[in-house]
């Protein structure tokens, strides 16, 4: 079992405090995502609990065992039972792959069938297969990363830490990575702590996400759908993927679009002036006079805007659309947009629906430092 | 999860006995000596006396000392960086031919200790009996000696010499690593050539012309062979050598070294002064002009200079270093020194004589040997400790460590061999003097920089999520070190191994202070054996060693080179 519980832990380093009374729970088996803009902490939590470093207070255990406690003594990494795979790969250059990969089993005291055969047995399931006996030197960037992989898993570890692996891989590599890492969590039965700030590979393999602002305090832990659906904050919502951002001002009972006149008809939780969110994805576009409510759409009427910016991007369109002084962006399908009569030149004026919309105070805007 | 027992806590493991351990040597081997040198230099009954230290420094003798350190240091210095910054602009920014092979020569002088060019320079230009006085006054008829080497002059034309490669490979260094377009810019806006290298090259390059330069005087201070040899004769004596004569003269009187202590202070200070200069110029230029990468230099186009230039500089190689070399050899092969160098004249019997049948040689080379490989040993493995502590761990007391280790830096060999007398004479229970231990502990002392300095480097490049994966994977801090950090700092290792090793063969300064009969070295051989009138023998072995060091260097050569080449 390799349940992990932080108990209100705090590290500071040369006086300036990273991590502040910091709690939570990964449970055994689930492939747990710590999410967060760089610098803001989450590695110095990864490498607390691999045992790198110490806490200045509060406790980590590690399958119910307190593993470091402040004051207390705390537990050396290579005796946490771990697997750490480092962004930078951290595989040694003077082993070969079948040395890299062996070395923690040789260090469990494996005999030479056993270790052998379970080296192979890693090798193999990241399907370095053949390449036993190069070197590092005379591999490719996501072949390291595999190594670095494969060696985590050699002697079986209940907990794996990943810090950013595929942050160094190009972008199909990484694809092809994220789902070899989910595919072996499942077969493997292991409890994942991984820590990225690539919001969409924390989707695509997390059961659970925790995201870290950058003071270093969660935000919100939930399942990715949940995350992306009901953000939490403002923070959370801009931070899983590109965001618009729509200020109203309040008049008596009536909200306005931006500086300017036109009346937003929606109805606001509360009193006081508000920011909406959505993604480009959510605003729905229109020829002025062809308006057509579409399923799904609960927009509050139509807003009359204009064209700032086209931009083919081949399967989609991105426009900048202009409200009152407000900017936003849209994206549409291109045959969409072709076979519907919405190809805009720059200059034309368009209608603006909005979907799937989430409030947020104007207060609580200005602390995220939205921009407006 | 019962593997889990052993827990590592605030008290007393690994880390600890490391640091321990590093600060131990550091203290023991060069912060003792010099603290102790500090102490007698300004403690004298018992009690702080600054006055006395000034009634030393006031002596007529022990002034006119600090005088000429200061004056051949200054010559030297400023000789050495117009031909080192020359040369160093020569092969990196014209078209002159060979350009290769001139820059493999320039560095030629780094290797041959200059007490043995001394030596050649005295027998080729000495007023009376060199070679060279000797042909012009006897064949073309001359009243006077065209040259007499035992001067001010002539011992800072020996010294440029063999310092100027200090400031040649840092000019060439900064010179290759200089963006062209810098320059390229300039001659786009309509600048001349003399505009472009006045103005641009040369401000440029200057935090490494004055580095390499304040290396110079640090290493021309504290310089003993070259004055020692060239200037005892006429009386010209810099604070090494007179360090040296007092405490020989007097068999170690409390007097000589009160007058010992008090110059080998100036020393330290002045050291430091300069070391700390170096710091702030590096510190401030070094960003400047490295861009990281090496670019391909614009070349100046010489056209009518093209082959005067290469003159002067196959003639400055032929005088420098093939001249010197090649008299040390026939002089080693004379029967009696002062004959013509005739084909009767020659043999190769003072060769076999003292590899096979004089003693004090057999003895001397048997006694470089073995200490030199036991120094480099002891240090490599000290040198791995203490860089380890310094550049990786993350343990309190670091910080007193990181000085300690700047110390040996900043030491000059006569400091370290008077410190090292001062500490290990009996004072605490352990009288090393007279044996071949108080000079392995002295040549551990002396060279304990270089073993940092390849060993911090080599340790830089072991980025430590390395060791972090090692300790994940189940191993234990020794584990770690044996497996990983140990097999990966190997070539830095070695590297300072070699570093020790060679220098140490012809190590002068530190074993003068420190010989006894029986623990001569094969530098103090050199120089007694010259000094005693035996400059036939002398120079043959002058000329073993120099075969030793040339082979040395180049096996040193080309193991780096085919292992830098398989790196790539």
């Amino acid at each position: 079992m390799a349940t992990i519980q932080l108990d209100r832990v705090s590290k500071a380093y040369e006086g300036r405090g990273v991590l502040q009374d910091l709690s939570l729970t990964v449970e055994h088996g689930e492939c747990f995502t710590l999410l967060g803009p760089s610098g803001c902490g989450k590695t110095v939590l990864l490498r607390l609990i691999a045992g790198f470093e110490n806490p200045d207070s509060g406790s980590i255990s590690i399958g119910g065992e307190v593993v470091a406690a402040a004051f207390g003594e705390s537990l050396p990494p290579d005796r946490r039972d771990l697997g750490v795979v480092f962004q930078d790969y951290a595989v040694w250059p003077h082993m070969t792959v079948f040395q890299n990969v062996s070395y923690p089993l040789k260090l469990a005291g494996a005999k030479e069938a056993e270790l052998r055969e379970r080296t192979q047995r890693a090798v193999d399931l990241v399907n370095l297969s053949g390449l036993e006996k190069r070197l590092p030197s005379e591999l490719s960037g996501g072949q390291q990363q595999r190594v670095a992989l494969a060696r985590a898993l050699a002697a079986n570890p209940s907990l794996m830490l990943l810090d950013e692996p595929l942050s160094n891989l190009d972008a199909n590599l990484r694809e092809e990575m994220r789902f070899e890492i989910k595919e072996l969590q499942h077969k493997l039965d292991i409890t994942i702590f991984y820590v990225t700030h690539d919001q969409e590979v924390a989707l695509a393999i997390s059961d659970r996400i925790a995201i870290m602002d950058d003071k270093g305090i969660i935000s919100q832990i939930g399942a990715p759908l949940e995350i992306y659906e009901r953000p939490a904050n403002i923070f959370v919502f801009s931070f899983m993927g590109l965001a618009n951002f729509m200020p109203l001002r309040r008049e008596g009972a009536t909200l306005f679009v931006g500086e300017g006149g036109q009346v937003f008809s929606g109805s606001a939780p509360a009193d006081g002036d508000y920011v909406l969110g959505f993604r480009p994805s959510d605003v729905i576009l229109s020829r002025p006079g062809k308006e057509a409510a579409r399923p799904g759409m609960v927009a509050p009427g139509f807003l009359r805007g204009r064209i700032k910016r086209a931009s083919f991007l081949g399967a989609m369109i991105d426009y900048q659309v202009e409200i009152d002084g407000v900017f936003l962006r849209t994206e549409l399908e291109s045959h969409f947009a072709l076979d519907e009569g919405l190809l805009f030149a720059e200059g034309e004026e368009c209608s603006v629906a909005l979907h799937n919309m989430h409030w947020f105070t104007r207060e609580e805007a200005a602390k995220e430092g939205v921009r407006i | 999860m019962s593997a889990r027992g052993q827990r590592q806590g605030s008290g007393f493991g690994a880390p600890q006995i490391i640091l321990t351990l590093s600060i131990a040597i550091l203290v023991i081997v060069v912060a003792v000596p010099v603290l102790l040198i500090l102490f007698n230099a300004f403690w004298a009954d018992g009690v702080f006396n600054i006055r006395d230290v000034a009634r030393v420094l006031t002596e007529p003798d022990t002034y006119q000392a600090l005088l000429n350190s200061v004056i051949i240091a200054c010559g030297t210095t400023a000789g050495s960086t117009i031909i080192g910054t020359f040369f160093a602009w020569l092969v990196t920014r014209t078209d002159l031919p060979w350009k290769r092979f001139m820059k493999g020569m320039f560095l030629v002088p780094f290797m041959l200790p200059s007490f043995i060019g001394a030596l050649a320079w005295k027998m080729l230009l000495s007023p009376r009996a060199g070679y060279i006085n000797r042909f012009f006054m006897d064949t073309l008829g001359l009243e006077e000696p065209i040259f007499n080497i035992y001067s001010y002059a002539g011992i800072v034309a020996v010294e440029c010499m063999y310092l100027f490669p200090f400031v040649f490979i840092q000019v060439c260094g900064a010179l290759e690593r200089m963006d062209p377009t810098l320059e390229e810019s300039a001659r786009i806006s309509g600048a001349g050539l003399f505009t472009i290298t006045s103005r641009i090259t040369i401000p440029l390059v200057m935090p490494s012309i004055l580095s390499g330069a304040l290396l110079i005087m640090l290493y021309s201070m504290a310089h003993f062979g070259t004055v020692a040899v060239l200037g005892i004769e006429n009386g010209i004596f810099n604070i090494p050598t007179l360090i040296y004569e007092r405490i020989h003269q007097s068999g170690g009187s409390f007097d000589s070294i009160r007058t010992g202590t008090v110059l080998a202070s100036v020393l330290v200070v002045s050291a430091a002064f300069i070391i700390w200069l170096q710091n702030r110029i590096l510190g401030k230029g070094r960003y400047q002009i490295i861009a990281g990468k090496s670019f391909r230099p614009m070349e100046l186009k010489l056209r009518g200079l093209r082959m005067p230039l290469l003159v002067i500089c196959i003639a400055y190689i032929a005088f420098t270093i093939v001249l010197p070399t090649t008299v040390i050899f026939l002089v080693g092969g004379l029967k009696t020194y002062g004959l013509a160098f005739t084909l009767e004249n020659l043999s190769l019997d003072n060769y076999k004589f003292i590899l096979f049948d004089h003693k004090l040689t057999r003895d001397a080379i048997f006694n470089s040997v073995t200490l030199g490989l036991s120094a480099a040993l002891i240090t490599m493995f000290a040198g791995v400790m203490i860089s380890y502590v310094i550049v990786k761990m993350k343990t309190r007391g670091k910080g007193i460590l990181e000085f300690l280790g700047m110390l040996p830096f900043s030491v000059p060999g006569s400091v370290i061999a008077l410190g090292v007398i001062l500490a290990w004479s009996g004072k605490f229970g352990i009288n090393l003097y007279n044996t071949v231990w108080i000079i392995l502990v002295a040549y551990i002392a002396r060279y304990m920089a270089f073993s940092l300095k390849a060993n911090s480097a080599a340790l830089e490049q072991v980025h430590d999520s390395l060791m972090e994966a090692a300790r994940a994977c189940g191993a234990s801090m020794w584990q770690t070190l044996r497996d990983i950090v140990l097999p990966l700092v190997r070539p830095g290792m070695l590297a300072a191994f070699f570093l020790i090793f060679l220098p140490s063969l012809r190590e002068l300064t530190v074993s003068i202070m420190l010989y006894s009969p029986t623990t001569r070295t094969i530098g103090v051989a050199i120089y007694t054996l010259n000094e005693d009138g035996e400059t036939v023998i002398s120079a043959a072995l002058a000329g073993v060693a120099l075969i030793l060091i040339i082979t040395g260097q180049s096996l040193i050569n080309r193991f780096t080179q085919s292992s830098s080449s398989s790196k790539g």
